[in-house]
């Protein structure tokens, strides 16, 4: 038997992050991940078509009121294609970040009566939403056959990056929040307000080429901005990806994951005292 | 020389009172802040602001391997925190403990239960939250599902179960965990009495056969002392006494005692609190055999709860099992709807039969036939005092039994 020896002491300001510990309990991302998409979608009818239909629905409204009223201008891609890559890329870090605010406090019996690594429940909301982000991903693939359009090969690239810096963005701004949210229920209020501004603040419904250069490289600090941006560069066949925005949103969001887990763990002592 | 498996030393946990507000917001610490502006900078010292109070206080004990404790003491007496220090679920103020080797909690049964999910997918899902690797759940699945007998609903979804079903399954889980160190709450008190002893059994053996050492808390005391040797009494966070289980239990039954403030217990399920329950209040608390015993139970209720039973349980310390119960809904076929706000239950017992010795009360809600809310069969002792019923010469002593039935001679 494993000569394993747990020490537990009066609180020290701040805990280590214990990756030995977490590697651990790795099954545990897993198992809360695929409890999450099993309870979601029970009871529905259309299940998981969902992850289809709201993205889809959204491309079709803003296709109308962007696209044709407004008319938005879409760089190199039809509109819709365009909109669509914005959605599922803005869906992705949205759903990830208002579900792993919400974690720690939907799982609060959890907290207070078992012991395991306390991010694990944030970031194992990355991997719910991943799923969805799979689904709707295909659908993104169907609609660009539909137009005809071909994708660089640099996407192979792009897209698993853009996936990566999400997933920290999100990942560790959902760290943060969750602890946030534990203490002070305001974010429940907050967040969902600040998702909605959000879209408009990442070049969701329109090309970031339409900002001034300096501009540009501040939307950047929103994750999602760089990435939507060079998503749909390698989407419309290009090559010439802005490695700069890319190289900005990609920063901030490993700052905003050191940042968040930081905070995260500096307070996670208190979580089951104050749930 | 082997070294002890759990070292624990001044162990001590702070707690503000007033935390009943449901959350913090914002704007509240921000009036916390403007109060008092020192509180950001001020280091946390061991002595106590006013609104705080220890949970626990400097408990200290060894255990070695195979070692099994009991934990006993009243309610609010810091059982409960001591067990979620040592789970690592919170963290002392002050103190440490030192465990050698993998530690497994059960300190509820079925967390993280889903009701959406079928009986199979919970016993994955819950062995995962306490700690089991996929790979053992699925070795002792069988095991698991043949110890709760539910073999036939595991594909069905646990929110079709009835509650002896869920807890049954629940406890399964946690019974087939593998740590080497085990906690246990108050989990025992579940299902029939036969799946009690069934669960009794398997604690027996886990703690017997393969040498664990287990913390145990529970208040039916026939199952502390058949599994443990060795016991702690906690009283307001302080340890009372140490030593033998059976020396630790009769100190228990000194300690807990009517006469002490009764801490009022939420049952937050229902929204409902017990604020205060006392007997014979009149005659200060004094019960005599053979004379009435008039018991008040004050409830606050945060909206109305209708189809509800109260319970009141009694039972004895010196003998096995329970000697009256009776709830308004199948005994006495009342329908209680609690109204908002306060309500007050008294039971009227007009010829409290029982001889003189200690008795302990306990209280348990439900939805009658349906589901169970709260059962604690041990909220605090009584004493039945030694009386001279007329015209008996002598005083009504425990030696003559426990019963006193109303009777008559004829001698012809």
């Amino acid at each position: 038997m494993s000569d394993k020896v747990i020490i537990i002491k009066a609180k020290s300001r701040i805990q280590l992050i214990d990756w030995r510990e977490i590697w651990e309990y790795r099954e545990l991302f897993l198992v809360f991940a695929w409890r999450d998409i099993k309870v979601r979608y029970k009871q529905t009818i259309l299940g998981a078509g969902w992850a289809l239909l709201q993205p889809l629905f959204s491309m079709f409204i803003f296709t109308i009121f962007f696209g044709n009223f407004a008319k938005i201008p879409s760089d190199a891609l039809p509109y819709p294609l365009f909109v669509l890559i914005g959605l599922i890329f803005w869906g992705f870090f949205s759903g990830t970040l208002s579900a792993a605010s919400g974690s720690l406090i939907a799982n609060e019996s959890i907290v207070k009566k078992a012991y395991f690594p306390r991010e694990i429940l944030p970031l194992s909301t990355i991997g719910t939403n991943l799923i969805d982000f799979s689904i709707s991903f295909i659908m993104l693939l169907l609609v660009a056959v539909y137009f005809q359009v071909i994708p660089n090969i640099l996407a192979l690239l792009i897209i698993p990056l853009g996936i990566i810096i999400g997933a920290l963005g999100a990942g560790g701004l959902g760290l943060l929040l969750s602890a946030f949210n534990i203490k002070y229920r305001d974010v429940r209020h907050a967040l969902p307000f600040f998702i909605q501004m959000m879209i408009f603040l990442s070049p969701v419904i329109y090309p970031s080429s339409i900002m001034r250069p300096s501009f540009r490289y501040l939307i950047a600090l929103n994750p999602m901005a760089g990435v939507i941006e060079a998503v749909r560069i390698v989407f419309s066949g290009g090559t010439s990806v802005n490695w700069i925005t890319l190289a900005i949103s990609g920063t901030s969001s490993i700052l905003l994951f050191i940042i968040g887990y930081y905070y995260f763990k500096s307070t996670e002592r208190f979580f089951a005292d104050i749930v | 020389m082997m070294k002890p498996i759990i070292e624990v030393s001044h162990l001590s946990k702070k707690y503000k009172y007033g935390e009943s507000q449901p959350y913090y917001t914002l704007r509240d610490a921000l009036v916390n802040f403007i109060k008092t502006p020192a509180s950001l900078l001020s280091k946390k010292q061991s002595s106590l602001k006013k609104n705080e109070f220890w949970a626990l206080k400097d408990v200290s004990f060894k255990l070695n391997q195979g070692d099994v404790l009991g934990i006993l003491g009243p309610n609010g007496s810091g059982k409960s925190t001591l067990l979620k220090i040592l789970s690592r679920i919170t963290f002392p103020t002050e103190g440490s403990a030192m465990l050698r080797g993998t530690v497994g909690s059960l300190l509820e049964v079925g967390t993280g239960f889903q009701q959406e999910l079928t009986g199979r997918d919970n016993i994955y899902l819950n062995g995962a939250i306490l700690g089991m690797k996929k790979s053992d759940i699925t070795k002792k699945f069988d095991e698991i599902v043949n110890f709760s007998g539910v073999e036939k609903f595991i594909d069905t979804p646990v929110k079709h179960y009835s509650s002896g079903m869920y807890m049954r399954l629940a406890f399964s889980v946690a019974a087939h965990l593998d740590s080497r160190i085990l906690i246990v709450d108050e989990v025992l008190a579940v299902g029939d009495a036969e799946f009690q002893k069934k669960c009794l059994g398997k604690m027996e053996s886990v703690s017997k056969n393969e040498g664990r050492t287990v913390l145990f808390v529970s208040h039916n005391m026939m199952a502390v002392k058949r599994l443990c040797q060795k016991g702690i009494l906690l009283k307001n966070g302080k340890m009372e006494a140490e030593g033998s289980i059976e020396s630790v239990i009769s100190k228990y039954a000194e300690v807990a005692d009517v006469s002490k403030k009764f801490i009022p217990i939420k049952i937050p399920r229902i929204g409902v609190t017990i604020n205060k329950i006392s007997i014979n209040k009149k005659e200060k608390g004094k019960v005599y055999p053979g004379k009435p015993l008039k018991i008040s139970i004050e409830l606050s209720a945060q909206k109305k709860v209708e189809n509800i039973g109260l319970q009141i349980m009694i039972s004895s310390d010196a003998t096995e099992g329970r000697i009256f119960s009776t709830n308004t809904k199948t005994m006495k076929n009342i329908d209680v709807v609690l109204k908002k706000g306060k309500n007050h239950f008294t039971c009227d017992i007009h010829q409290f039969n029982l001889c003189s010795g200690k008795y302990k009360l306990g209280i348990a809600m439900d939805k009658p036939f349906v589901e169970l809310y709260y059962n604690e069969a041990d909220l605090f002792y009584f004493d039945v005092l030694e009386t001279i019923l007329e015209p008996a010469l002598l005083p009504t002593l425990p030696a003559y039994g426990r019963v006193y039935m109303d009777h008559e001679w004829t001698i012809e």
